[in-house]
């Protein structure tokens, strides 16, 4: 097996266990973040496995640095710490959960049946911050202007509903 | 696997900041404190009466902290709380990994990089590994079941995200003008001199101006491209690093020693060594985005390389440049780490809605303004010389 490959199962599984540690670990709420934390951050590193750079440190940036420390805040300010989260008492959720991953299962063993279609290998410069801006601010320039809209609206939001509650 | 280069060069930097600088620091910063309040200083620690100035202190900072009970809290969380210090020293020592110390050099095998991980990602994998850095101030707060602990780690973890903004948008400027975000590039580009007046010949004033206008030449420093870019990155970048002024998650007189209050022993004292070791790594970033990394203000590696290759050979000539821009750097990062020795000893502690204030109201527009400012710049650059 080659380094690259060796790499790739220990991140894989690296993932599956702390997603399974966040999933499984209702009783402390900050080692559950802290389970989703080490999951991004392999996630990250799967990324670059795959030349993905560019995705790669923003996965580690945005959503472990910055989205899980704001998971952490709320948790830490509610004090959730002893808390054991009450049983739901509505079973769909759980019904849902359970076809869910029964579907996934499903097109993951048919699919390790069939032969895989050979994979074109990557362009030049694939998965770099060059190409990712090229692409960003030439042909995707409107969805992009689009989402920007998007976050300033959340933000002036933000701003209004916190000020609400300190006037 | 990685070869055996990769795995050498990373040692350097590693030896070189842990076992050289990283002791001497903590030296210098009770040598400069001891300059601001008027005291001699640490010079009490001898080895058979021998002092050297003081410089044993650190050695006996670490038997004392390794001597030391490591308390764990009742109610603290065992894991989490003896993991924390660690996850607080590592973003330091990984950041070394990209920083490039020398140049590139071809000793007849090819063109040698003299940074352990050459990526073309170097400024992004800086500011993902930084961004790591909030946890161990967060879990150690959190873990320790301690008020004023968590206190500090709401306050480090609030106060490190608001810095991390600004510290990109920074740099933004800098990108632009290196159009890079390699730090071996960006210290490449910075191995050449601009001529300051240039711009004035491209307008039409060759004739109307003195001849000797066209020789001032400056090295052409991301300092000198971007004098708000290294204002606001050095401010940011310090903010990260929660030393004074920017101590807030510590805050002595308001939450006593804040999220690393119930650490002690050597697991305190891995708080303070990541503290300090992000001096010099701090040190090194900035020099080599804003200081010209390696080079030699004047005198290009090619200027080098050649003018000594007449008396020396091509081999030995490149050998001795190596280690000339190794030394330039190492000169630069100590500057780098007199200044944040100056800037720790001179500010007192800012209040915690000023350090936000300043992030927010002042330093994010501010370097929203740099970045348009060198956009517009780099346009109109273009358009004269096109």
């Amino acid at each position: 097996m080659s380094t690259g490959a060796v790499l790739f199962y220990v991140f894989a599984g690296m993932t599956i266990l702390a997603s399974l540690g966040m999933v499984l670990n209702v009783r402390n709420t900050v080692a559950s973040a802290m389970s989703l934390v080490v999951a991004m951050i392999s996630l990250g590193a799967i990324y670059v496995l795959l030349d993905a750079y560019l995705v790669a440190a923003i996965q580690i940036m945005v959503y472990a640095g910055a989205i899980v420390v704001l998971f952490l805040f709320v948790v830490m300010l509610l004090n959730l710490r002893t808390d054991v989260f009450p049983v739901a008492r509505s079973r769909l959720p759980k019904l849902l959960g359970i076809a869910a991953s029964g579907w996934g299962l499903f097109v993951f063993l048919r699919l390790l049946r069939g032969t895989l279609p050979a994979i074109s290998p990557a362009p030049e410069g694939f998965g770099g911050f060059r190409e990712l801006g090229r692409a960003l601010f030439t042909r995707y320039v409107l969805p992009f202007e689009a989402t920007s809209f998007l976050l300033l609206a959340a933000i002036v939001g933000a701003v209004i509903l916190a000020k609400r509650r300190i006037d | 696997m990685p070869d055996l280069g990769v795995i050498l060069k990373l040692l350097f930097m590693v030896v070189v900041v842990m076992a050289a600088l990283l002791p001497v620091i903590t030296w210098v910063e009770r040598k400069q404190s001891a300059v601001m309040q008027d005291r001699i200083g640490a010079n009490r620690a001898d080895i058979m009466g021998i002092r050297v100035l003081g410089l044993l202190h650190p050695l006996a900072d670490v038997l004392k902290l390794f001597g030391k009970e490591d308390v764990v809290p009742l109610g603290a969380n065992r894991f989490m709380h003896l993991l924390a210090p660690v996850i607080a020293l590592i973003p330091g020592i990984i950041t070394l990994a990209v920083v490039p110390f020398a140049g590139v050099y071809d000793f007849g095998g090819g063109p040698a990089s003299m940074v352990a991980a050459d990526v073309d990602w170097g400024m992004l994998y800086v500011f993902a590994v930084g961004s790591i850095a909030t946890y161990g101030t967060v879990i150690a707060g959190w873990s320790s079941n301690s008020n004023w602990g968590l206190l500090g780690s709401l306050r480090g973890s609030a106060q490190m995200i608001s810095y991390e903004v600004t510290m990109g948008l920074s740099l933004v400027g800098l990108f632009m003008c290196f159009n890079s975000l390699k730090l071996q590039e960006i210290a490449q580009a910075q191995d050449t001199t601009f001529r300051v007046f240039g711009f004035l010949e491209a307008l039409g004033f060759v004739h109307a101006l003195p001849r000797w206008l066209s020789f001032v030449k400056l090295p052409m420093w991301g300092i000198l491209l971007q004098p708000l870019g290294f204002i606001l990155f050095l401010t940011c970048i310090m903010a990260e690093n929660k030393r004074p002024p920017f101590d807030v998650p510590e805050g002595e007189s308001e939450i006593i020693a804040g999220y690393h209050m119930e650490y002690s022993g050597m697991r305190f004292g891995l708080f303070y060594t990541a503290e300090f070791l992000e001096v010099p790594v701090i040190g090194m970033i900035v020099a080599t985005l804003f200081l010209g990394g390696w080079t030699i203000p004047w005198l290009s590696t090619h200027q080098i390389i050649g003018g000594l290759t007449g008396v020396l050979g091509v081999g030995a000539a490149t050998g001795l440049c190596l280690i000339l821009h190794v030394l330039s750097f190492f000169l630069k990062v100590i500057i780098m780490i007199w200044l944040q020795m100056q800037i720790r000893w001179t500010l007192p502690r800012f209040r915690y809605d000023q350090v936000m204030d300043l992030c927010w109201k002042i330093m994010l527009p501010l370097s929203l303004a740099n970045v348009f400012v060198t956009g517009l710049v780099i346009l109109a650059i273009q358009r004269l010389y096109r």
